[in-house]
């Protein structure tokens, strides 16, 4: 019988295997193994946690070759690696890597601020950020397999990612009150296709599995996260740029299993030691701010 | 009766979605005392080292394995396959339920992953198969009964109350095999 690989099914349904789990940002093997022996879902590779990025300034790219390769070596949960917004040729270079998912990835500087990379081109299934549904769904039109909040990265302050997570939900609770006739001029509002547009509308959800990102710390903002509807959570540099981050991953991991369950968030919530420091979000201006990148 | 879905990380809500299309009541399970109300489970797709070590926090396994010897029927999916199995390369045996040598991510890689059409023994209609990271079965013990392979190794297996498939029916809705499962309950 022939295979088909590359096929939609195939790129998002990796994604729906992911869910109810959390995926960590590590810049080596070490810290992936870390996250292997945390209960990570996934591992996702990078140059610099965005904590780092944010303070250390200069472009951020594709993390070195040899690196994700070490990564992919060491673990056996799936390893994604992130490209820069419209970069497909960083894209290319991490699917002849042999990467399980690509992020395009605000969190790097973006390679071009008009087109996102035309993800429909590529066998390995991509990752997008999204601040609502618009831009959830222009993401999806360009191929994209699953959806993130984009939050805040770097910042360990989850308001931007509750704020994305509540416009997504308040955008398709509005697309469900709607008439037919009513849809293109939604879509036209949303600046989205408006077969997607209809197939909100009837579903009532994203088409596609959605995780939160961008300044989840601790346990309890995983949970938060899960209360409002996500599917599961990346944590960036909230697990590596904590005091101790083998027990805060770990306690993560339980919390966004256990995330309707407070007995057990309370339990895992303890001696955890400090997690990583907090930014404020309105100090960063908007200039500092990584969500605005992309569109 | 009530059946169940191992909760604790992965595809857990399209088990849940077949069990409901198929009429049955479905108990998400992610502790002893759910675990206790249901009267078959359903093993989802998702990481299996993420869902074992889940499993032994919850303290799971055991109250599992106890069940299954009990007589309760499961049916584990990708994930779940690797989990029931006595033997893992790649990996550690979880429950060691069912009497065969699974091999994790055997395909290869994500851009390996892929559908095909299959063959099950007992479906009168072809299956799509979805493989993603699939693991591939090396070796059944006795007892052990093949209803399905691709490319020469089994990825539709049998032993008893036990079921275990290296592709997802739950992921494009096709309910035989849970159906099968329910008929041993």
């Amino acid at each position: 019988m022939e295979r088909e690989t590359g096929t939609f099914t195939v790129k998002s349904g990796l994604a729906e295997m992911l869910k109810g789990g959390v995926i960590m940002d590590v810049t080596n093997a070490e810290q992936a193994k870390i996250a292997e022996d945390a209960g990570a879902c996934a591992v996702m590779a990078l140059e610099r946690v965005p904590a780092d990025i944010r303070s250390e300034g200069g472009v951020a790219r594709m993390a070195d070759a040899t690196k994700i390769e070490e990564i992919m070596q060491t673990v056996s949960v799936p390893v994604m690696a992130k490209a820069r917004i419209g970069h497909f040729v960083e894209a290319q270079i991490l699917q002849a890597l042999g990467v399980d998912y690509v992020d395009e990835s605000e969190v790097l500087t973006p390679a071009d601020e008009e087109h996102h990379i035309d993800k429909w081109a590529f066998t390995v299934p991509f990752v997008c950020g999204a601040r609502d549904l618009g831009e959830a769904l222009r993401r999806i039109a360009e191929g994209a397999a699953m959806i993130r909040t984009k939050g805040e990265a770097g910042t360990g302050n989850v308001v931007e990612a509750v704020r994305h997570q509540r416009t997504m939900l308040r955008q398709i609770g509005w697309l469900r009150t709607l008439r037919p006739e009513q849809h293109v001029s939604a879509a036209k509002e949303l600046g989205a296709p408006v077969e997607l547009v209809r197939q909100v509308a009837a579903a009532g959800k994203l088409p596609l599995v959605n995780f939160a990102a961008g300044g989840i710390a601790t346990p309890a903002d995983a949970a938060l996260m899960m209360q409002l509807g996500v599917d599961g959570v990346f944590v960036g540099s909230g697990i590596f740029k904590s005091e101790d981050p083998a027990p805060r991953a770990r306690a993560i991991v339980e919390a966004t299993t256990h995330f309707n369950d407070p007995d057990a968030l309370a339990k895992v919530s303890r001696g955890l030691g400090e997690p990583m420091p907090g930014l404020d979000i309105k100090e960063l201006g908007e200039e500092g701010l990584l969500q605005v990148r992309g569109w | 009766m009530k059946a169940g879905v191992l909760a604790l990380q992965g595809d857990f809500r399209e088990h849940a979605r077949v069990f409901a299309d198929l009429g049955v009541a479905v108990r998400e399970v992610r502790t002893q005392a759910e675990l206790a109300e249901v009267h078959c489970l359903a093993i989802p797709g998702g990481e299996s080292t993420t869902i074992g070590k889940l499993a032994r926090s919850a303290g799971l396994v055991e109250p599992i394995r106890q069940r299954v010897l009990d007589g309760m029927p499961v049916l584990g999916t990708c994930a779940g396959m690797i989990v029931m199995a006595t033997e893992v390369k790649g990996g550690e045996p979880l429950l060691s339920l069912m009497d065969i040598t699974v091999c994790r991510n055997a395909y290869g890689r994500q851009v390996d992953s892929f559908e095909t059409e299959l063959t099950v023994a007992g479906i009168d209609h072809p299956v799509r198969g979805v493989f993603i990271r699939a693991p591939w079965v090396e070796r059944v013990g006795q007892g052990v009964d093949v209803l399905a392979e691709h490319g020469g190794h089994p990825v539709v297996v049998e032993q008893g109350n036990l079921l275990a498939t290296s592709f997802h029916p739950e992921l494009i809705g096709e309910t035989k095999l849970h159906e099968y499962l329910l008929g041993k309950v």
